[in-house]
């Protein structure tokens, strides 16, 4: 393969009847350099992968195939449950030059913080410093010259790009706790069912399900440095979507108008963080609801500057900038591509 | 045209040659109105912006 020359490369997702398989798929087959050779699913073997994601229909003929059937390619995508890629990943690799893993099983550095959040042992911790974070907006460089990148926590994701801003202005004030409210939509929880995602239980709810010990604060702490912070997470009665709002302290001396520096440098230095502080209309604050499909991140930010008390909001589609968006985002770099290359999806609205 | 900073976000704001005294502009970033105070040099403050009610 020669980077950035615009040819058709060949990928195949491995566990693709999930949500963010799915989602990974739809951007996938849309992809003007990307042939989709085979989708995996063991639930789903013979069945057409409209079958199981519907909005495909007419767009694709594949089925999925027994994950012993898996063919070499140019780039691997893997979308298994956690816990399961790091079993696995040398013959992955013998199958790929270049992977891209979904899963959270790769997005942390030090075994122990993995032990610490996951509760066991990781399985292939000599490969955990093979992979590069895949989140573009902190790691661009270093995605483009890999050939193994993690997936990204969608909380993480919302949380690491709110905080941005602030951690690389280093305006905040890392001597007080970063507080992080976090809103999140059904579709998180993935496609497999239980009692807390049937309908009857799970319809209007908003409802606090971690206060806080959520397995992505491990990727707010080795992405962004912040040791002392919370995640508390709240289920809302929406499909897609997370809202992340950090609270904390800015330095001493900090204005609005520092805070609009450093908003304006993360925007400018990223395709897909937009500012979002509006003084008209209804959508002066991020809001997932207009990002629903789209690779996005909206942030948004007040200061009081009588205390210093900094709240920092970003909202994102979690299937998409939280998990299959910036995949492909990764894709693209590691290729060489143009990196909106088949994310150039705005949203809808009204929706 | 020439560029102003805006007084409330610090985002660079063009005007057009023919910006006349006293018209009001939108600041392309954060969206504050913004009234031209001064031409040669021009110059920018905030305007009064009507307050309402929104996303209760």
């Amino acid at each position: 393969m020669m980077k950035g020359i615009e040819m058709s490369i060949s990928v195949s997702i491995v566990g693709g009847s999930g949500y963010s398989g799915g989602e990974l798929l739809r951007l996938l087959i849309a992809h003007p350099y990307v042939t989709v050779k085979q989708v995996t699913s063991r639930s789903h073997v013979g069945e057409y992968v409209y079958q199981v994601h519907p909005n495909l229909r007419k767009r694709t003929q594949l089925k999925f195939v027994e994950p012993a059937q898996i063919e070499a390619v140019d780039v691997l995508f893997l979308a298994l449950p956690h816990g399961q890629a790091q079993t696995r990943i040398g013959e992955y690799a013998a199958l790929a030059g270049k992977i891209i893993d979904l899963s959270a099983d790769f997005r942390l550095r030090d075994a122990t913080l993995y032990e610490r959040w996951y509760g066991e042992a990781h399985a292939a911790p000599e490969w955990l410093d093979k992979f590069v974070y895949g989140l573009p907006e902190l790691h661009r460089a270093e995605i483009a010259a890999a050939d193994y990148v993690s997936g990204v926590g969608c909380n993480a994701t919302a949380s690491n790009l709110a905080l941005l801003p602030l951690v690389k202005a280093d305006i905040l004030d890392r001597s007080t706790p970063v507080i992080i409210e976090i809103k999140v939509g059904s579709s998180e929880a993935g496609a497999e069912g239980n009692l807390g995602s049937h309908h009857a239980e799970r319809a209007n709810v908003i409802r606090t399900f971690s206060a806080f010990g959520h397995r992505h604060t491990a990727e707010v702490i080795q992405e962004m440095g912040v040791q002392d912070v919370s995640l508390t997470m709240t289920a809302v009665d929406v499909v897609r979507g997370v809202l992340a709002t950090v609270h904390g302290k800015v330095k001493p001396g900090t204005t609005a108008k520092d805070l609009w520096k450093a908003y304006r440098a993360a925007a400018n230095d990223n395709l897909f963080i937009r500012v979002v502080k509006e003084q008209r209309g209804v959508y002066r604050a991020p809001e997932p609801k207009v990002l629903v499909g789209s690779n996005y991140a909206d942030l948004g930010f007040e200061l009081d500057e009588s205390n210093g008390h900094v709240v920092s909001i970003c909202a994102i589609d979690n299937l998409m900038k939280g998990a299959a968006g910036s995949a492909v985002q990764c894709l693209n770099l590691m290729m060489g591509w143009q990196e909106t290359t088949a994310l150039e999806f705005m949203g809808l609205h009204p929706l | 045209m020439t560029t102003v900073s805006c007084p409330e976000c610090e985002a660079q704001v063009l005007l057009d040659a023919d910006v006349e005294l006293g018209e009001i502009l939108v600041c392309p970033e954060c969206g504050v109105d913004l009234e031209v105070t001064a031409l040669n040099p021009a110059a920018l403050e905030l305007a009064p912006m009507v307050q309402e009610d929104w996303g209760e």
